[in-house]
């Protein structure tokens, strides 16, 4: 009770903060600003806060907070607008929000998906804020409960929506999960250093790949080729059915959804160290479960758009935990945020272990303002969903070059070099066949996304566990068994279980005919192939690293061995059988106008042009090209529509500050910007 | 050329030099201009901070108050940024570029990645921190001013690499004949607070700021138990103790009151090395190859105003420490103290990694 005694008066205060006009004004001003930084995929708020720091400095500690919470609160709801129109996942938070949101929108109910999915954001906005207030003051003893073998458990969990997500064929979406991870690994192992299907000569691949490049080529860039080669628009037939409206009634319908995928959100979230990557995921799987007709899931079902949206906002107040108690940041928005509160005025507020003693009245202002930031950036979207979603209606080849030049730059940004857009077309390829062939790409992405964690958690919390049980075996065994870790451990057997039963009514690629052997047999021994090399490459590292060897060799046989069964069950059946689905058979794909290859070298044709002129120049003959020859379009159409793509590109990468892929043009003469 | 005279030369010129104001150039104006500064690490980390400090402070103080932006290029441990730097040529004064210790240690060690060259580069910036290495409340307890009592406990850290600043305490505690168990592949110290905290680590150490923003509450509360600083370096190249933690006796201290634990000899000199390398001068501000003199001088008498401000040594204790900030020929001192150490220091640490870590890095 003591606790409530200085908390109410707090939370007075901090209403009594945030109710200033001005305040509020400043709030509007950064929601607009980070509705429209949002909009453009691969940004997010990182590059939004970056450009309001220089700012920051000295500012009154209440107006700053609220310009730059604004910005970070409405950038998970404004990335919808990617994922359902374009199906291009503009951030981590909205991966699960494409498997069903794109599908309505090519069913031409962009709207009601958008709306949908913006009334969900907006109630697990509130009640995220609504259950931060009260926990926030409990939370400590809370957060430092969730160790190593809690982490790891969790992100298990997380992988266990494979078993969901896998398809008709389990050990097709168990291989695509486990070439994820393998992928995953690529580059310098965290623990020791060692590089993993990479070397020196090449150091971009010391890195690894990007979360949004992988994101982009599995999901974007097979739904952009597959759209532009029928040549129509997304939605089919270009009518629009399902108004606004229907949205917020289909997330009221399901609000008891909505609430408990809002706290998954929150509990997640406030784990640090797994961030947004996992909440998504488990928050589609808890949707697809406690449905009960699963058929629809993958075609458009508004559930799958209502339950991922109602996580990922409120997953962001979740985050804030971590990010004000610990001085933790549980993303990189948030470590830009905790920089810049630092700016703040005299510089007192520091953000860490003392801001619930010293500065309490500014934490609920931190946490309502985010709640009321959702509010204000909500309505404003779902008032511009309607007119937004009528780009569906749009002949598709009209907005191609747009999608290519936004990936480009997109992909561009996470890593600054030009191998990105290399690497974004090779996923694309990846991505394209998987899809082809009926593969799960959602399992791929979940596999990419937790290799990391994976890895990391399994090797810290086995040399401590290790540890512990030198100490004495009971030590070890309460370390290990946490009454959390046994409880994580029970529900992920039962989505497992449950999962696998699932799966087979779950097609996330529709229904896909089946045709002849060969070509799903040769992707199939490609994959393999790589699988084979990588496994070699792995055991090459030297036995003393074995904390960098153990997890790609234990993976890799593991989807080696899938690949090898899979062989196995097609060489005993006959053609035609569903083990060989092929979207080129039959179906949309194989009915287009166009060919794939002849397609795909549009957008490698945008490529090779910035390795050779840079970027900009590049764009100005793709679009202008593009349009005349693919689209048909007369001189004044072409002209009118390459100047506002390049106009819109520089306008925004001009205000963010930021840089264009160079080519080798570049390299021999100096140029001024964008051309640079 | 022994470390301690070495370091002693260093340090003295930095002292020296930091007494003359450099005159500003009145020809540079940046007016409507946009400096770039460029940090080879991401925006979530201590250098980012760092820069982000500095940058509307430098702003004010250039001539015709240019906006300076701070950009990230991360990779491969800011090897990847500091190779593009080393590609860049003066062409109007606008990139500025930062280092940290991350990027120093590569160099000295003889990293494969490494191609960029220090002495390429003209300094205009520098400025330093201090740590401060602590224990849980129950093994805290044995210690009594000397790691005699720590011998036969297996302590656990929480570490982001044994080629990085990690190096320093690492070896330290080896020293001291403390066993130290590094658990690898964090992110950041402030990961390695929290895995103190939740009890999985019993040893950590933090920079100056992370100490005093999350550890002191833990010392406060009985939680943990400094046991010592890295210490700091007076004019004459000694190791004193840390001015912003004058209370706690530092690793020279607690290493002589430990038997068997030498402050002479070659480990002794190889870590001294490798501290002075990455605390005492731990970020630098470089202007690229080719600078011509007029542009460098701008920038000093710049960051000569920027921390002769009444306010800074208020703001910037909050922000980056108690530590004194090098500008003009004090850095390019710092720069030869940061980048240099004796081939013996390194080919002692190479050996250590090695034999400890099964690290080679040729």
């Amino acid at each position: 009770m003591e606790v409530f005694a200085t908390a109410l008066p707090a939370l007075g205060e901090a209403w009594a903060l945030i109710l200033q006009p001005v305040v509020l004004g400043y709030l509007v001003l950064g929601v607009v600003m980070g509705l429209a930084v949002g909009v453009f995929p691969g940004l997010g708020g990182i590059a939004g806060l970056s450009l309001l720091l220089p700012f920051m400095f000295g500012m009154d500690p209440i107006l700053g907070l609220a310009l730059m919470i604004g910005m970070v609160a409405v950038v998970p709801t404004s990335d919808t607008f990617a994922s359902v129109l374009m199906g291009i996942p503009g951030s981590s938070a909205s991966q699960a929000t494409v498997l069903d949101g794109f599908p309505m929108a090519k069913k031409g109910e962009a709207a009601r998906a958008l709306s949908a999915a913006f009334a969900s954001s907006l109630f697990g906005g509130l009640v995220g804020a609504s259950f931060l207030t009260v926990f926030i003051l409990i939370a400590r003893p809370i957060v430092l409960a969730f160790g190593l073998p809690e982490m790891l458990m969790i992100t298990v969990l997380g992988l266990s929506m494979v078993a969901v997500l896998a398809g008709r064929f389990p050990l097709k979406g168990l291989a695509a999960a486990g070439l994820g991870l393998m992928i995953g690994t690529i580059g310098e192992a965290d623990a020791g250093g060692s590089l993993r299907m990479a070397s020196y000569d090449i150091p971009y691949l010391t890195d690894g790949l990007k979360l949004v490049i992988v994101g982009l080529g599995v999901f974007a860039i097979p739904e952009i080729i597959s759209l532009l080669r029928q040549d129509r628009s997304i939605a089919k037939g270009a009518s629009l059915g399902g108004g606004w409206l229907d949205g917020v009634k289909d997330w009221f319908a399901n609000i008891w959804l909505s609430v408990r995928c809002s706290i998954i959100g929150v509990v997640v979230g406030i784990i640090p160290g797994l961030g947004g990557s996992v909440v998504d995921w488990i928050a589609y799987g808890h949707t697809v479960q406690t449905t009960k007709d699963k058929t629809k899931f993958g075609k458009g079902e508004v559930r799958g758009v209502i339950g991922p949206e109602s996580s990922n906002n409120a997953k962001e107040g979740g985050g804030l935990v971590p990010t004000l108690l610990f001085g933790i940041p549980g993303s990189g928005s948030m470590a830009i945020f905790i920089g810049a509160v630092a700016l703040l005025g005299s510089g007192d507020i520091e953000v860490g272990p003392g801001m619930l003693k010293n500065n309490l009245d500014i934490t609920y202002s931190i946490v309502w303002l985010l709640a009321l930031a959702n509010v204000v950036g909500t309505v404003l979207c779902i008032a511009a969903s309607g007119g937004i979603a009528k780009l569906t209606t749009i002949r598709f080849t009209y907005l191609a070059p747009f999608l290519f030049m936004l990936i480009s730059f997109a992909a561009f940004q996470s890593g600054q070099n030009f191998e990105d857009l290399l690497a974004l077309f090779a996923i694309g390829l990846i991505g394209i066949f998987l899809r082809r062939f009926d593969w799960s790409r959602p399992a791929f992405l979940i596999g990419f996304v937790l290799s990391n964690p994976v890895e990391k958690f399994t090797n810290q919390a086995f040399q401590i566990a290790s540890f512990r049980f030198r100490k004495g075996f009971d030590v070890g065994m309460e370390y290990v068994f946490s009454p959390i870790v046994i409880t994580l451990i029970i529900i992920t057997v039962v989505s497992v279980i449950l999962g696998l039963r699932q799966a087979k009514s779950i097609m996330a690629e529709g229904d896909v005919k089946s045709g002849s052997k060969r070509a799903p047999l040769v992707f199939l021994l490609v994959i393999a192939g790589y699988l084979a090399v990588a496994l070699i490459n792995a055991n090459m590292i030297p036995d003393y690293n074995m904390t960098d060897k153990v997890i790609p060799l234990v993976i890799g046989s593991f989807a080696l061995v899938c690949c090898a069964i899979l062989l196995i069950q097609m060489m005993r059946r006959s053609e035609g059988d569903s083990i060989f689905a092929d979207k080129e058979v039959a179906g949309e794909d194989a009915d287009a106008p166009y060919g794939l290859w002849s397609t795909l070298a549009w957008f490698a044709s945008l490529i090779v042009a910035t390795w050779f002129v840079g970027f900009i120049l590049a764009l100005i003959g793709f679009l202008i090209t593009f349009f005349r020859v693919r689209a048909g379009a007369g001189w004044g159409k072409t002209l009118l529509l390459a100047a506002c793509g390049l106009g819109l590109m520089c306008l925004m990468a001009g205000l963010l500050n930021r840089d264009f892929p160079p080519g080798l043009l570049q390299g021999a003469v100096d140029l001024p910007w964008p051309l640079k | 050329m022994t470390v301690s005279n070495f370091s002693r030369r260093a340090i003295l010129g930095i002292i020296a030099a930091a007494g003359f104001a450099v005159p500003a150039s009145a020809e540079i104006d940046f007016t409507g201009k946009t400096i770039e500064w460029v940090i080879p690490f991401s925006e979530t980390g201590g250098s980012a901070k760092w820069a982000n400090f500095f940058a509307p402070l430098l702003s004010e103080e250039l001539p015709g108050n240019p906006t300076v932006v701070v950009k990230f290029k991360p990779g491969a441990g800011s090897t990847k940024g500091a190779n593009w730097f080393q590609d860049q040529n003066h062409k109007d004064g606008t990139l500025l570029f930062g280092t940290s210790g991350s990027t120093q240690f590569p160099y000295l060690l003889g990293d494969p990645r490494v191609r960029y060259e220090y002495t390429d580069w003209t300094p205009v910036m520098a400025s330093g921190t201090g740590g401060v290495a602590y224990l849980n409340a129950e093994d805290g307890a044995k210690f009594d001013g000397s790691a005699n009592g720590l011998m036969d406990i297996d302590f656990i850290y929480g570490s982001q690499g044994a080629t990085r600043l990690d190096l320093v305490p690492l070896l330290a505690w080896q020293m001291l004949g403390m066993n130290v168990e590094p658990v690898f592949g964090i992110k950041g110290r402030g990961d390695g607070r929290l895995m103190f905290e939740r009890g999985e680590a019993t040893i950590d150490y933090q920079t100056s700021s992370g100490y005093l923003k999350g550890s002191a509450d833990m010392v406060a509360a009985g939680e943990a138990v400094p046991i010592m600083t890295w210490g700091a370096l007076d004019g004459d190249g000694n190791i004193v103790r840390d001015p912003t933690f004058p209370e706690i006796p530092t690793f020279k201290e607690v290493c002589e009151a430990t038997d068997g634990c030498e402050t002479s000899g070659e480990a002794w000199d190889a870590w001294k090395a490798f501290f002075v390398a990455g605390f005492p001068v731990q970020k630098l501000a470089f202007l690229p190859a080719g600078t011509p003199q007029d542009v460098i001088d701008t920038y000093t008498a710049a960051f000569e105003a920027v921390v002769a401000r009444a306010d800074f040594a208020e703001i910037s204790s909050k922000r980056v420490g108690k530590y004194s900030v090098f500008t003009g020929d004090a850095a390019q001192n710092a720069l030869g103290t940061a980048t240099s150490v004796p081939a013996e220091a390194k080919s002692y640490v190479l050996d250590w990694l090695n034999s400890s870590y099964g690290v080679q890095l040729n």
